[in-house]
């Protein structure tokens, strides 16, 4: 296995009863690239994350994330990645500080990393002075932000986000996506879906899904002349419309 | 310790010290329950409203008359004259039994003839009913025998002396088998929803993705709890010793280590519902469901076992508070020690690691 290569999967699948959910998809992801899964709400973006999280088995197919497989070596993936999912999952009855003490926890951190991890945090989310707010009080833009915290304290080599921005207001997504690019920069993969056109454009190559299969994987400027567009959104409805 | 469990360990914490609904139902309820079915379930039976058709209207009738009011059971609530109001005072609910002297009461007594009296005794409730022909038995034979000693020849008596409740106060059987009703039904809708909450709000998958082991989560789960279901076993038995003047008469220590014991299992049993159902309505109601009734009905509470059909004794075999019950009233009205109570507590633990073996078999790292 390349140690450029952050996840890798060839015709995985999944099926729920006679749906396919994920049907045959292979790809590549290389290390410290931000790499975006683009497709409608259904198109099979969680059910892909998910099992290349070891949330989910596969029907069929292979994958590995960091160079460990997914069948036989989930303890291994799950101490490198980080996962971020589609629903708010923090505890909201736990202070923001609270949280961060918890996941650092769960991923056996010592108490002075949490403690020197939790100062890093809170000062790059500029949320130090809501430390002991309650999470439930906060709104959505800060919840994602320090959701993305938790899942980056144990500084993993790849970092799932399910729809991380959905909901949040256009300075918060700026925000989110400042950072999201700094880790990348220091060589963290970013496996990220989302439905925002004007998000696409900050990955480093997409992969357009559609019904479960990918219909295309290229980076965005190479997407927009291949399909003589001016922006994301035409690249993409040009794409479904032509496979309808 | 693993820093991952102390991590889970002081999370749960958390949720339970900002959780007010849920602290009330762990101090309050059981206390309400205490008080309220301990004031209730009583199986001694005072204030029996008392009809007497005195036919003989002799100092000796007035004088058995009274021999039933003077022990505090009676209340003699009718002066009956003619046999035909009997059905009617019993259908208006205005006695519950009703004394028939003869006419020929004092003659024979006198003469030293044998005699009877009758008690008519409305059956409608057995346990009232049953009740009240036994204290009849013994005020009557309480009342010849004293007859005897003033005049004639004495017939034996039987001097029955009660051991472990001398009172026969049904407090002090009914309110050791409350606090085990108690405790299970608390302990178990305590974990029965921690672990389907997390389902719920998402969490879960968030701890999934971690390196979490199922042990870790399964017991950093279980544990906070079980503090806070002895702090409530701590209360309920205080509030039968104060409350309700139930003494202890072995040793607290054995108590409460037993007491932890029983909290194990009752916890597994709430922690095995939460890794098998998706929602905690669902979870809180197969919680009550399988600890209430059971632990009443088929624990030795109130019915005893061995009148019990044999499959329904078979059954309560596997009822934890059967087990608990002979542990607390052991404990607490005979002053039995471990050697006496090993066998129960031996269970106890077992049914609580297989259960807690199983809810950790069962806790998939994977959703489904």
């Amino acid at each position: 296995m390349a140690p450029s290569i952050a996840v890798k999967a060839s015709g995985l699948t999944k099926t729920f009863g006679s749906f396919k959910a994920v049907d045959d998809i292979t790809f590549t992801v290389h290390k410290g690239e931000i790499f975006g899964f683009l497709g409608a709400n259904g198109a099979g973006k969680t059910t892909t994350i998910r099992m290349l999280c070891g949330l989910l088995m596969p029907t069929s197919g292979e994958a590995t994330v960091n160079g460990f497989d997914i069948y036989s070596q989930s303890e291994k993936i799950k101490e490198n990645i980080g996962y971020m999912s589609q629903k708010f999952s923090l505890y909201q009855d736990l202070t923001v500080e609270e949280n961060i003490h918890f996941y650092g926890g769960i991923y056996g951190l010592s108490i002075t990393e949490i403690e020197s991890k939790t100062r890093w945090i809170l000062k790059t989310l500029r949320l130090t002075s809501q430390r002991s707010t309650m999470t439930k009080d906060m709104p959505l833009g800060w919840k994602q932000g320090l959701a993305l915290g938790c899942a980056i304290l144990h500084e993993p080599a790849v970092l799932f986000l399910d729809e991380p921005t959905a909901g949040v207001d256009p300075i918060s997504r700026r925000e989110f996506w400042k950072l999201i690019n700094e880790l990348a920069s220091r060589g963290t993969t970013i496996f990220v879906t989302t439905h925002f056109m004007d998000e696409a454009e900050f990955c480093h190559r997409l992969s357009m899904m559609h019904q479960g299969k990918i219909i295309t994987i290229d980076s965005p400027r190479a997407l927009k002349k291949k399909m003589n567009a001016s922006s994301m959104e035409d690249v993409f409805v040009s794409l479904i419309e032509s496979r309808s | 310790m693993n820093i991952r469990f102390i991590a889970i360990i002081k999370k749960e914490f958390l949720h339970i010290a900002r959780d007010f609904r849920s602290l009330v139902i762990i101090i309050v309820l059981p206390l309400a329950m205490i008080f309220i079915y301990g004031h209730a379930v009583k199986l001694d039976i005072s204030e029996i409203t008392l009809g007497v058709l005195d036919r003989s209207n002799s100092s000796e009738s007035r004088e058995l008359v009274n021999h039933f009011i003077n022990t505090g059971d009676f209340v003699l609530n009718a002066a009956i004259h003619d046999n035909d109001e009997i059905p009617r005072l019993f259908k208006n609910r205005k006695i519950k039994a009703a004394l028939v002297i003869p006419s020929d009461f004092s003659e024979s007594l006198v003469s030293n003839r044998t005699t009877g009296v009758q008690m008519i005794i409305d059956g409608s409730n057995s346990n009232t009913g049953t009740v009240i022909k036994n204290y009849t038995n013994m005020i009557v034979s309480s009342y010849s025998s004293y007859r005897a000693i003033a005049g004639m020849a004495t017939p034996f008596t039987v001097e029955p002396r009660i051991w472990y409740n001398p009172d026969l106060d049904s407090a002090n059987f009914i309110i050791p088998g409350l606090v085990a009703v108690i405790l299970m039904m608390i302990s178990a809708l305590l974990t029965s929803i921690t672990i389907v909450r997390e389902k719920e709000s998402g969490t879960m998958e968030q701890i999934l993705v971690s390196p979490v082991r199922p042990l870790e989560i399964i017991f950093g789960k279980v544990l906070p709890y079980v503090l806070l279901a002895f702090i409530d076993g701590v209360i309920i038995v205080a509030a039968a010793r104060f409350g309700f003047g139930v003494e202890i008469s072995g040793s607290i220590i054995m108590l409460a280590l037993l007491s932890i014991v029983y909290l194990y299992a009752c916890l597994s049993i709430g922690l095995f519902i939460s890794t098998r159902v998706q929602t905690q309505q669902v979870a809180m109601m197969l919680a009550l469901v399988i600890t209430i009734l059971p632990s009443i009905i088929l624990s030795g509470f109130m019915f005893p076992i061995r009148s019990m059909p044999i499959a329904l004794r078979y059954l309560s075999h596997i009822v934890p508070a059967k087990y608990f019950l002979v542990i607390i009233r052991g404990i607490i009205l005979k002053g039995n020690g471990f050697a006496q109570l090993w066998p129960q507590t031996l269970f106890l633990l077992i049914l609580g690691t297989l259960l807690l073996a199983a809810s950790v078999k069962r806790f998939k790292l994977r959703l489904e």
